[in-house]
């Protein structure tokens, strides 16, 4: 497959706006402001384009939703948080092809009839704000941002907002409390954003990677765009892989690609010839699989029934050296951080168990210790108000159910083989 | 009070959202930038520019890792450890850089020099370890080129 998101990105000047309209850039823009919005609408639906920040929803459904709300403004949020561990797949866009975003944001807004867009970006990019902002300020030049964009009486707003270090900001109804200049915590849903959002107004969040997927449906058409990759959630995906293999990057692969294709074919196998133990596949808030569990297809549908989940595509592999109390401990300590303290289970649940975890590691664990983890993951699960808890109970629930012997060893030795 | 030319900058902010309380992350930004950190006095300024409750910016900036409640280094060393690159190695480039400025994480180095900050990922999971010092990227760090590195922050 030819490489669309990351096309030209090896052009050391491809975020600049000349190189990418060289490339044929803003022409799907072009295209889309000629149509009808409903039009362009259909073709996304018949694309099946699915969202690419985590949750896999259907982005034609949402944008419906969004467009049925009568209430105007409607706002478009670009969801440039990426802060899942592990993942590191918009970054590239962002850095790379700044221009392909803002062209996929003028065609989303275009179809949804919102004339303001947001760029929430995470805080620890800071080049990735610059460019951004050096891109935004040439599109406004050349007229593809503005008012009356191209001629075609469109008008589109676009701006960079800049987040400050939390990770649960990236989820949507978070983000939208942090861009009002509040604490990011997650709101109740119903309603939803796409009816009560940003302001009180109709709100569509959506990731880097699903808006630039824009121009793509624009250029090749929804059936064309449907053919690529699984079948029930077709179209290009972007992969981040990283730890022990030859070659850790960001891989643009049809949909669905397995995960053994992913480490094995596309990042050159395992570094120093050292075995595979285990793979974390979407990013640290994803269940474990085990080195037999990556014959799996990399998609929304077919991850959960390989036991784990899509996720943000992004593929943490560890080879026998790695630990995985240690990596279970160090990804509790991650979520006790980020959790935003506003529900119980979530605030109480993983502060227990990092510290449970912490002393497995540490050689005092304690007979009984996993069967405690496993309860306190169960009491966090589904009880929480957002998806955090659910993720971090659910790394503990898989690393136990893949890897006990090791947490049983930790207890029984008092000690971490691991750290030598 | 900020100086005229602050205050027009966070004006001009407040022009891209359709709420004052809005502009508050880049303000507080903007503050952190003119005094160091997020100091008493600081925030008061920001309050008093965007014409909110105090308890409102002390209690949003209190929330976010990136705004600092106590003054910082000349430079602050942000290595990430989380999973990516901590199986490649990160701790032990905490352990180094702790041992050869006289820093501990969270804190700053008597001389003033730097700041150490354990990171969550920061998006450079392909070529850990990496870190960020201040704001410039570093990725694929060793032992050896950490030191080097940070050398030439003075
Ligand atoms: C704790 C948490 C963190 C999230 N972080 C991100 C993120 O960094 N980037 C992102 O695009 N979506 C993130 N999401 C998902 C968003 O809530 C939302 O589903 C997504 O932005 C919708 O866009 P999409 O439909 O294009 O995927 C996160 C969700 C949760 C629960
Ligand atoms: S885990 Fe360190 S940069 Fe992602």
């Amino acid at each position: 497959m030819e490489n669309f998101l990351l096309r030209n990105i090896d052009n050391p000047k491809s975020a600049d706006i000349s190189e990418y309209e060289k490339a044929g850039g803003y022409k799907n823009m072009e295209k889309a402001l000629s149509m009808d919005a409903d039009n362009i609408l259909g073709e996304v639906k018949t694309a099946g384009l699915r969202g690419r920040g985590g949750a896999g929803f259907p982005t034609g459904m949402k944008w419906t939703f969004a467009k049925a709300d009568p209430k105007f403004p409607k706002y478009l949020m670009c969801n440039a948080d990426e802060g899942e561990p592990g993942t590191f797949k918009d970054r590239p866009i962002l850095e790379k092809n700044p221009h392909l975003l803002i062209e996929g944001m003028v065609i989303s807004g275009y179809v949804l009839g919102a004339e303001y867009g947001h760029i929430y970006l995470r805080g620890e990019y800071p080049e990735a704000k610059d460019i951004l902002n050096a891109a935004i300020k040439q599109a406004y030049d050349k007229k593809y941002l503005g008012d009356n964009i191209m001629g075609k009486g469109f008008k589109f707003e676009l701006s960079v907002h800049q987040g400050a270090g939390a990770y649960i900001c990236g989820e949507e109804t978070a983000l939208i409390e942090s861009i009002e200049g509040k604490k990011g915590q997650p709101r109740n849903k119903p309603p939803f954003p796409v009816n009560v959002g940003a302001w009180g107004m109709p709100t569509i969040v959506n990731n880097v990677e699903t808006l630039s997927n824009l121009p793509y449906i624009m250029e090749i058409g929804g059936e064309a765009y449907a053919k690529i990759g699984s079948a029930e959630c077709p179209g290009p995906k972007l992969f981040s892989v990283s730890g022990f293999v030859q070659n850790p990057g960001v891989y643009e692969l049809p949909m669905g690609t397995t995960l053994r294709d992913i480490i094995f074919k596309h990042a050159g196998g395992m570094r120093d010839g050292k075995k595979l133990k285990a793979v974390i596949p979407g990013g640290i808030s994803t269940p474990v699989l085990p080195e037999t569990g990556i014959d799996c297809a990399m998609d929304f549908v077919a991850m959960p029934k390989a036991g784990s989940m899509l996720g943000s595509g992004a593929v943490i592999v560890m080879d026998e050296s790695v630990c995985m109390v240690k990596v279970t401990y160090r990804a509790l300590k991650f979520f006790e951080h980020e959790s935003c303290g506003k529900c119980v289970p979530c605030r109480e649940g993983t502060d227990w168990l990092r510290k449970i975890l912490g002393r497995i590691e540490g050689g005092d664990g304690r007979q009984g210790d996993v069967e405690l983890l496993s309860d306190v993951a169960a009491m966090i699960a589904g009880k929480t108000f957002c998806p955090l808890g659910d993720g971090a109970a659910g790394v503990v629930a898989g690393m136990i159910k893949y890897f006990k012997s090791e947490f049983d060893e930790h207890i029984n030795d008092g000690k971490c083989k691991f750290s030598a | 009070m900020f100086n005229e030319t602050v205050i027009s900058e966070i004006n001009e902010i407040r022009g891209k959202y359709p709420d004052r309380r809005s502009a508050l992350l880049p303000s507080l930004y903007i503050a952190q930038r003119e005094f160091g950190w997020l100091s008493h006095e600081a925030m008061t300024c920001v309050a008093k520019t965007l014409n909110l409750p105090e308890a409102d910016v002390r209690g949003t900036a209190s929330f976010y890792s990136m705004f600092k409640n106590a003054p910082v280094g000349r430079h602050v060393i942000q290595i990430c450890t989380n999973v990516s690159c901590m199986i490649l190695g990160a701790e032990k480039l905490v352990d180094i850089v702790g041992a050869k400025y006289g820093v501990t994480s969270g804190g700053t180095s008597e001389d003033g020099r730097f700041s150490l900050v354990i990171m969550e990922c920061i998006g450079a999971c392909g070529t850990a370890p990496a870190m960020l010092v201040d704001t410039d990227f570093y990725e694929n760090l060793t032992e050896t080129n950490i030191l080097e590195i940070l050398d030439k922050y003075k």
